[in-house]
């Protein structure tokens, strides 16, 4: 041998370099800003990629040494899971319409951000970014995969699973998040990444996977806590990206603070008001409650959330302009959600039921200033509808914020028993937000939003009907038809959780044992 | 100084990792929730390879801890001996 061996193993740092700077170069026959066209309209600057960090600096034979275990490990429980009767160890059948929701609404949206990584881990100049989003891309696939297989299991004895693809496109509630990755997905990548990596993954993504799995463990819920800690262990390195990506931009030009500022108010706003689904997930649909949908935000928003900003501080940035009123919507949001919820129980592809006794005093003690007084009167007013035979199921349709595309239940920050309602004019057209927050993020980007698909309006201009069918009819019931439309089993997958098929079910698997 | 913390999936892969956090981090307090524990410190929190290795037993690659690694927060820099999660002010 002509070369000497070296004596030592190179060092993490030297190895990321390697892999990342070692195998970039300069292009030559086509001018760098051909091949990476999409990295300069959005008003960013960056004058050197050489200064990105990844700070795990994961090697691609690391990366699949380490994927592959977790895989191994993942896939050896959800084995497990379906020779041992798993679907009959949660605490109630009530604890099955997280998962609906779940796989409904969080899936394709773990699909969307595969597809969002792969387009940006092309576009991006710098080698080591590209490389990090090369991999989040990689896990996000990973993510919607074991979660469709671990749910899966499910679908086999539950009903609300069957169609979810189906539904994520065309179901009113769905738009909610569908809307949100949408949005992202057609903004430039800089926006992307900070919408996604920073504002979803590192500020927001915490108060969906901690408290929520940790609450599947607690109702016993084997398989999902399994593929959602398994997806948590790739997200810490999707949260330091995301932080990471954030002191780059700002640290390249002081120009960029105040385009970075605008997208953190914009995004932390957009992937909050996502996150009024988790709301109601904490501290309704859990039969088990592990933690309020207040305290995770106390926890994870206001004490990490404050860290962070205070630490961002020192480039100019501030706490995004919806922080206060998330803060102080805390005490509302989970109620007015579940309430909202209950209304529209007969359109829904879940079950909705009015808090046990249990579950009423449990809210009482979490939401001492807002749930006696607000809430549980009207839960209960409801609760005695329903043993009269009465069960209400609202049948109109509501009107919906444009931007965030969530039914107008909101309230007054300053008022919690008015309705808050906004609306800006475009064009001789009239359109209605939820919030001052929203109406700006429309009011800043008019011709993106009056594009939105919104369910409501869809089905009042006739699009959400099946082919053939005559709304001129004598016995035309608008309402079935785009049941119909969404696909759903009417009365197996709506309506209260009281008489459904999964708690008939659910009570006589277990009644009667093996 | 605001608190930094890191969550792990509360197994026995993880137990000497936590240990081994709250020996070098006299300010460290671990919290534990159903299937998780995190652990909270004031400013800086570091995880020590050589202070695993010696609970283990055996050579231990620090990446290895992504594999229970449920959450984390701060300004993090590793080299193959440490981490270190802070925050800068």
């Amino acid at each position: 041998m002509d070369m000497e061996a070296s004596k030592k193993k190179l060092g993490l740092k030297e190895r990321y370099n390697h892999l990342t700077r070692g195998l970039d170069w300069e292009t030559s026959y086509q001018p760098m800003e051909k091949v990476y066209p999409y990295t300069r309209y959005e008003g960013i600057k960056i004058h050197d990629w050489d200064k990105w960090e990844d700070p795990f600096r994961l090697t691609m034979d690391a990366y699949w040494k380490y994927q592959g275990e977790k895989e191994k490990k993942l896939y050896a429980i959800i084995d497990a899971f379906a020779q041992n009767n798993g679907h009959l160890g949660v605490s109630d059948a009530r604890y099955i319409n997280t998962l609906k929701l779940f796989i409904q609404g969080v899936s394709p949206l773990e699909y969307m951000a595969h597809r969002g990584f792969a387009h940006v881990g092309r576009q991006f100049d710098g080698a080591s970014a590209r490389v990090a989003c090369q991999m989040q891309s990689v896990d996000e696939l990973r993510h919607a995969q074991t979660q469709m297989h671990t749910v899966s299991n499910y679908n086999k004895y539950y009903n609300g699973m069957h169609n979810w693809r189906h539904w994520h496109d065309r179901v009113w509630y769905l738009s909610v998040p569908k809307s949100f990755f949408d949005d992202a997905m057609s903004a430039g990548p800089f926006e992307y990444v900070v919408a996604i990596s920073f504002a979803f993954e590192y500020v927001l993504t915490n108060l969906l996977f901690v408290p929520f799995m940790s609450g599947a463990a607690y109702n016993g819920d084997m398989g999902t806590v399994t593929f959602g800690f398994s997806a948590q262990s790739d997200e810490s390195r999707h949260m330091t990206l995301g932080l990471e990506i954030i002191k780059f931009i700002l640290e390249q030009d002081p120009a960029n603070v105040p385009i970075v500022q605008r997208w953190m108010d914009k995004w932390f706003w957009r992937g909050y008001k996502v996150l009024t689904l988790v709301s109601m997930m904490m501290d309704y649909m859990l039969p088990k409650k592990v933690m309020s949908w207040k305290e995770a935000w106390e926890i994870y928003g206001e004490q990490n959330g404050g860290a962070l900003f205070n630490d961002l501080a020192r480039y100019g940035i501030r706490k995004p302009k919806g922080w206060e009123q998330a803060t102080i919507e805390k005490d509302h949001l989970s109620h007015q959600a579940w309430a909202t919820f209950y209304n529209y129980g007969a359109a829904a592809l879940f079950h909705t039921w009015t808090p046990t006794e249990q579950d009423k005093d449990w809210l009482s003690e979490k939401y001492p200033a807002s749930f006696d007084k607000l809430y549980r009167p009207r839960f209960e007013h409801w609760e005695e509808q329903a043993k009269q035979g009465k069960r209400f199921y609202n049948t109109t349709l509501p009107m919906l914020c444009t931007t965030c595309q969530i039914p107008m239940l909101f309230t007054e920050p300053t008022d919690p028993t008015k309705i808050c309602y906004r609306e800006s004019d475009y064009k001789e057209e009239k359109y209605h937000f939820c919030s001052d927050h929203c109406k700006e993020i429309f009011d800043h980007e008019p011709e993106k939003y009056v594009q939105s698909w919104l369910p409501v309006h869809q089905i009042y201009q006739g699009n959400c009907f099946n082919p053939g069918v005559d709304p001129t009819a004598p016995d035309f019931d608008p309402l079935r038809a785009v049941l119909d439309f969404y696909k759903m089993n009417f009365g197996r997958d709506n309506f209260d959780f009281e008489g459904s098929e999964d708690q008939k079910n659910f009570a006589q698997w277990h009644g009667e044992g093996a | 100084m605001s608190n930094v913390f890191i969550a792990f999936q509360a197994n026995e892969d993880s137990r000497p990792v936590i240990e081994a956090i709250l020996e070098d981090n006299p300010g460290a307090v671990s919290n534990a929730s159903p299937a998780m524990v995190r652990i909270d410190c004031e400013g800086q929190l570091v995880i020590r390879r050589e202070s695993i290795e010696a609970r283990v037993g055996r050579d231990f690659d620090l990446q290895e801890i992504q594999l229970n690694l449920i959450t984390l927060t701060g300004h993090l820099d590793e080299d193959d001996d440490q981490l270190t999660l802070s925050w800068k002010q």
